[in-house]
């Protein structure tokens, strides 16, 4: 790898994706991932199902085979790149990291090649990272007690050398250099395909409206909610609810002080009172009515 | 608020022990604020619920950290959320609830070991008599509202369905706390006689409070229903727990008028549970 890597990155053209999983294979082998048991998921050619703790990268496949029915009521124009889509998903490296900006003991930074990175020593599992993350990246691992997710192969770009998917992916559909230099990759490619005709192909990721651009960007082709990828307007950092969140439970604070005022303020106090002088009643007068009350009054049960 | 918001994200496994830490640390500092109001704004007849409410306060909370401790994947790294290993120095994120909340925990309980110690021995209250006694329980209101407050912002500053789609959770939990501290506070209380006078003014500031919390509770559901996600809170033991729910928040309103018969132990249970069951539905609900 000659060029020198300032902000690495991945531009991953779906387009060109077979389905062969040699990146997640790679990503294991390197990485030393064990992987999980296997599990038949019934779901496509996929048995991984998603990222986690003990895969970084995950083939995913979206089928979108018209049916009878539909192919009879409505034809729908196979292909268009569209009726089976794959896609080798990773973490994205964004550049406003949901997972960076919650975590609470700064376990998670940002590297000498602009990649967010987990330090494993530095993680105490708490797991906000996994709360925060919106493309279901981070896993926690029970073994280490700790949150795992692609470092992008940090190792190895430390020995400039290329991440272990990229290198090993047969039809280049995962490309690895810097950012900058991608985006320019990224354009012709698109121009082409649009040129070509298939008109849905966009780029995910490469401008800043999904959380200030990602790293590892992405050509789509179809929309980003057909690959589970939130579009630009669901693209949201957590922080956003910090001040409504909290002016909510400041307002209610307020609220409920003054509730509780209302309920033990000191109004109407009185002290306490002396008992009443029973009125002198004369030698022989019938006694008054409360005074006859009073002398006919037995104690009451309490009422439990 | 989006409309119909999309979530691909996975749950960050949260359960038994952060339900047990919103429950407690939040009828910790509802009750510390509530023996604070009695002190300073209550009748001289208070001061018995108000020795009460910090007497609780206390031990409540300090289960908290327990809890938080034991949830975490790593324990003996707790002390990772305070301190920064690789820098040695102090970690705090203003912007991020569960760092804000750690400190914010540590001095609310640091404040309420003092008035328990005051409530517990004579001495000790003495000196926090006058100008002393007002600033630690001052700040100790203020710090234990803050902790009823950010539980509820720490879910919502995620990305998760529900969560982060009902953002009046940190209000919602503030007016839960309250009402349920009310209800522990006149547990406590029903059987003392001293404590009579303090009863009935309780019993006002549950109902006040309650009003509270349901006003709040529909703005939620309007928040996660406008989502979209609002599904998620009525799965498997969802309707269950909303029915405790929605009795915590009717029976303390309804004994006041039509159900004077009911026992006040089963109205302060009921709501009581209603505040526990209110965070498991919130908790569990969304994570699957």
């Amino acid at each position: 790898m000659a060029t020198q890597i300032t902000q690495a990155g991945f531009f991953t053209d779906t387009s060109i994706c077979i389905g062969c999983k040699a990146c997640e294979v790679a990503c294991k082998e390197w990485n030393g991932l064990a992987g999980n048991e296997p599990n038949l998921l019934l779901d496509s050619f996929d048995n991984t199902g998603q990222l986690d703790a003990e895969n970084w990268r995950h083939v995913k496949f979206i089928e979108q085979m018209p049916n009878e029915t539909h192919a009879v009521a409505a034809p729908v124009a196979t292909g268009g790149g569209q009726a089976w889509l794959m896609m080798s998903d990773v973490c994205k490296h964004c550049q406003h990291a949901s997972c960076m900006e919650v975590c609470p003991t700064n376990a998670i930074v940002r590297t000498e090649f602009d990649t967010v990175y987990i330090q494993q020593e530095v993680c105490n599992g708490c797991r906000n990272c996994i709360s925060a993350c919106p493309y279901n990246v981070i896993g926690f691992s029970a073994a280490s007690g700790t949150a795992h997710k692609c470092t992008l192969c940090y190792d190895r770009l430390k020995d400039n050398r290329m991440p272990a998917c990229a290198q090993v992916c047969p039809t280049q559909s995962i490309k690895f250099g810097n950012v900058e230099q991608l985006h320019q990759l990224a354009d012709a490619r698109l121009a082409a395909l649009h040129q070509q005709g298939y008109s849905k192909a966009q780029l995910y990721g490469r401008d800043k409206n999904v959380y200030g651009g990602l790293n590892n960007f992405f050509l789509l082709m179809d929309k980003p909610e057909v690959y589970s990828l939130p579009d630009a307007a669901n693209a949201v950092l957590p922080s956003r609810n910090n001040l409504p969140g909290y002016l909510g439970g400041f307002v209610t604070a307020v609220l409920g002080v003054i509730a509780g005022l209302v309920a033990f303020r000191r109004r109407g106090e009185l002290p306490p009172a002396a008992p009443p002088e029973p009125a002198p009643v004369p030698v022989g007068a019938a006694p008054t009515a409360p005074a006859a009350a009073a002398q006919h009054a037995r104690p009451k049960r309490r009422r439990r | 608020m989006i409309l119909l918001a999309e979530h691909y994200v996975r749950a960050p496994d949260w359960k038994w022990y952060i339900l047990g830490y919103f429950f407690l640390a939040g009828l910790s500092a509802g009750t510390y604020t509530l023996g604070v109001l009695l002190r300073l704004f209550g009748r001289p007849g208070d001061e018995r619920a108000a020795r009460f409410a910090f007497l609780a306060a206390f031990p409540l909370v300090a289960v908290c950290p327990i809890l938080l401790t034991v949830d975490l994947g790593q324990p003996l790294k707790f002390w990772h959320m305070i301190i920064d290993p690789a820098q040695g120095w102090l970690n705090f994120k203003y912007w991020s609830p569960m760092s804000v909340g750690v400190y914010a925990l540590t001095i609310y309980a640091g404040l309420s070991f003092v008035s328990f110690v005051g409530a517990l021995y004579g001495p000790v209250n003495r000196l926090l008599e006058g100008i002393l006694g007002k600033i630690v329980m001052l700040l100790g209101a203020v710090f234990g509202l803050y902790i009823c407050a950010y539980t509820g912002v720490l879910l919502s500053v995620s990305n998760q369905p529900v969560w982060s789609d009902g953002w009046p959770l940190g209000g919602l939990f503030v007016a839960s706390a309250l009402s349920g501290s009310a209800a522990l506070l006149l547990l406590i209380s029903r059987r003392r006689a001293e404590m009579g006078s303090s009863v009935a003014r309780l019993s006002d500031a549950d109902r006040y409070f309650v009003i509270l919390e349901a006003i709040l509770l529909v703005v939620f559901l309007v928040t996660v229903v406008a989502a979209g996600t609002a599904g998620s809170l009525f799965t498997g033991l969802g309707p269950l727990l909303w029915v405790v729910v929605v009795a915590g928040l009717a029976v303390p309103l309804l004994a006041h008028r039509t159900l004077r018969s009911l026992s006040p132990v089963w109205t302060s249970a009921l709501v009581l549970a209603g505040v526990l069951a209110l965070r498991a539905v919130v908790i569990f609900g969304p994570q699957g």
